[in-house]
């Protein structure tokens, strides 16, 4: 039975991804190829990377609002760095990776060391990476380098002539494993799920809470800085402007995953099926072709609202409601 | 030993609330004159006032009412992520029912609007009313976090700025409806004799009644304030609701100012802003302090932030970066911790001493 309840939201997600799926095939002709859902995974590979940054974070009950600029500040130091000064990409690709996570151990500790709010902090950091963008370059930078290039346009068949994948998604699904590994396997990820369930209780338990809660920052920084690597793959430049309220999709995608808001609830899983609805929700979008692309801004709002108010019905049978 | 007199100035002064945004403003304004001579210099040119400062008074007017309406938002534990939103609905609403075009009669060239400005005011408002109460009873009634409940908004509401307006950047031709951004009253810039106005009604409402302290009471510990008598979902709703109000103010003087309704662009970032100003100004994020006085002031901060960085030639872009060093370090000086560790760093006190 506890289990059961346990499990409802994630349950509910997969749902709901497999009964737009289902709505899809049975509406557009040519929905249901597996090209069609591998590009899922091809098309939002970097949204899955950051989004599991996200759910360390809001598993332990903080938020990241900075993801969105580390991405755009990691394309385009990476594009500077490979573009015009001519780095090798095995030199750049670790600095840029570096970079991310010192920046989020930077405003994770700000966060643990001063008492500060989250929310507040990795506002501030949202400004600083935006802005140092900036001050790298103005205007957008193309890499045109021929490694870069090839790497980004390799594709991997499944099975000869077969549906292909590209570097990015493998990369998505094999940062995806770790994290539920870490999540679920692992001292850390246990102590951010006690964290996120009651910082004060953690602390009672002696578990290292102002480490750990350092390291989720940090983690998230680094899943922002790879999300900006896969995003160049995706987009083959560096740009200030790139990723435009991308924490916002990634908040979002975690929510729809199933994950609580205040922290201590949710999978990993559910992360990767929340993006794929988002995903879905474009590509129906696409499909259709008479509705314009802010009906997807809508949908995902109308989604949101619905998952929350489910969230909270499941919540309300175990929780006293504040 | 010390006098009884002067320290406890001393003290209250150091105790008082706004001193460090007016200490951070003051500071703001003065490198401000120091790279700028011109700065505090005001002229009187075609019946009002013109000059950097009243400048920046104009344009700080929509940040201020947003970041009046977070105050008491944030004041009850809450946040409202979705003011931005709300900003371009309620434009696209206004621009689309003032529209205007130019009519001849008689030989007299006339703007007239598709419907009565007060009209289209009106409903505007209504519309940013009804966005903070979705918000409020989201918030209240359903018990979602205030910051999902406002997400969902943030995000579909753009939508529908944008739904509104067809994807296009809507413009108004209606001389009467830009006075409301870039007009003039008695020398100063009606917006913000617009924010002023909603400022003193919401300190009359807050200091006169027993509201002020109804929302710091539900800030503080919202079963208490229930178990108390207080009517915490009700107050709850209505701050969101007026949240949205402000909003939807702020959104017309946009709107005026530019004399469009942008669905993509109007209020971006806007909501970041607003709370970054009420921060600034001495509000507890974590809800039950909260000062309007000082969300005026922080949002004042903002501004002229903003206004040195164009003024002085620095790339815009640098604009961003600042913003953050003075978050930062605003931060840092309000948190206790940080003051702490920085007595401790720079003066060993020996035991007893301290207090």
């Amino acid at each position: 039975m506890k289990l059961q309840s346990k499990y409802i939201p994630l349950a509910a997600t997969i749902s709901l991804f497999a009964a737009m799926s289902v709505f899809g095939a049975v509406s557009y002709t040519g929905f249901l190829s597996p090209q069609v859902f591998l590009n899922l995974l091809i098309d939002n590979a970097f949204l899955v990377i950051v989004a599991v940054g996200m759910t360390f974070v809001i598993l332990s009950g903080g938020i990241d609002l900075s993801v969105g600029s580390v991405v755009a500040l990691s394309t385009i130091v990476l594009a500077k760095l490979v573009q015009h000064l001519h780095w090798d990409l095995m030199a750049a690709i670790p600095l840029v990776l570096c970079m991310g996570t010192l920046f989020g151990a930077f405003m994770g500790w700000l966060i643990q060391r001063f008492r500060l709010q989250p929310f507040i902090v990795t506002l501030a950091g949202m400004f600083l990476a935006r802005g140092l963008c900036y001050l790298i370059s103005i205007d957008s930078i193309s890499i045109t380098d021929e490694a870069y290039t090839v790497l980004a346009q390799t594709r991997l068949h499944l099975w000869t002539d077969g549906p292909m994948v590209s570097i990015s998604a493998v990369l998505a699904l094999a940062v995806l494993a770790a994290a539920v590994f870490v999540a679920h396997g692992t001292e850390f990820g246990r102590t951010v799920y006690a964290i996120g369930g009651s910082e004060h209780s953690a602390v009672l338990m002696g578990l290292p809470v102002a480490r750990t809660n350092v390291l989720v920052y940090a983690l998230s920084g680094f899943c922002a800085a790879l999300g900006g690597v896969v995003f160049t793959f995706y987009m083959l430049s560096g740009y200030g402007l790139h990723a435009v309220g991308l924490e916002l999709d990634a908040i979002a995608a975690v929510v729809i995953g199933g994950t609580l808001l205040s922290g201590g609830v949710g999978y990993m899983a559910g992360t990767l099926f929340g993006v794929l609805t988002l995903g879905v929700i474009q590509t129906l979008i696409m499909f259709d072709g008479s509705l314009s692309s802010w009906w997807t801004r809508i949908v995902i709002g109308a989604l949101l609202f619905v998952f929350c108010v489910l969230q909270r019905v499941f919540e309300a049978g175990r929780k006293p409601g504040v | 030993m010390r006098t009884s007199n002067a320290p406890s100035i001393v003290k209250r002064v150091q105790a008082h609330p706004l001193l460090w945004p007016v200490v951070t403003l003051v500071l703001i304004l003065m490198v401000n004159a120091s790279l700028n001579p011109g700065f505090w210099m005001l002229q009187w040119r075609d019946g009002h006032l013109y000059g950097s400062v009243i400048d920046i008074l104009n344009r700080a007017a929509p940040l201020m009412l947003v970041s009046l309406g977070m105050t008491l938002v944030i004041a009850t534990r809450g946040i409202d992520i979705s003011v931005g939103a709300t900003v371009a609905i309620s434009a696209a609403v206004a621009a689309l029912m003032v529209g205007g075009k130019l009519v001849i009669t008689d030989g007299v060239a006339q703007h007239v609007s598709r419907f009565p400005m007060w009209l289209a005011i009106v409903c505007a408002l209504l519309t940013a009313l009804a966005c903070g109460l979705w918000n409020g009873v989201l918030v209240a009634k359903i018990g979602l976090q205030p910051i999902i409940a406002t997400l969902i908004l943030m995000v579909a509401g753009r939508g529908v700025a944008q739904l509104l307006t067809d994807g296009q950047i809507v413009t108004v031709y209606y001389p009467p409806y830009f006075y409301i951004g870039s007009g003039y009253l008695w020398g100063l810039p009606f917006a913000l004799f617009i924010a002023g106005f909603v400022y003193l009604l919401m300190h009359l409402a807050v200091t006169r009644t027993a509201l002020g302290l109804f929302i710091q009471a539900i800030g503080i510990n919202p079963a208490a304030a229930r178990v108390a008598g207080v009517r915490e979902r009700l107050i709850s709703i209505c701050v969101y609701a007026f949240c949205g109000l402000t909003a939807g103010i702020a959104g017309l003087i946009i709107s005026s100012n530019v004399k469009s309704a942008d669905g993509n662009n109007a209020g971006n970032l806007l909501e970041l802003d607003a709370i970054l100003a009420v921060t600034l100004g001495g509000t507890l994020l974590t809800g039950g302090r909260f000062t309007l006085a000082g969300s005026m002031i922080g949002a004042l901060i903002i501004q002229t932030l903003t206004s040195t960085i164009y003024s002085i030639g620095v790339p815009p872009e640098i604009n961003l970066v600042v913003k953050a060093a003075v978050v930062f370090v605003v931060m840092l000086m309000q948190s206790a911790e940080f003051r702490r560790a920085v007595r401790g760093w720079v003066v060993r006190p020996a035991a007893g001493s301290h207090t």
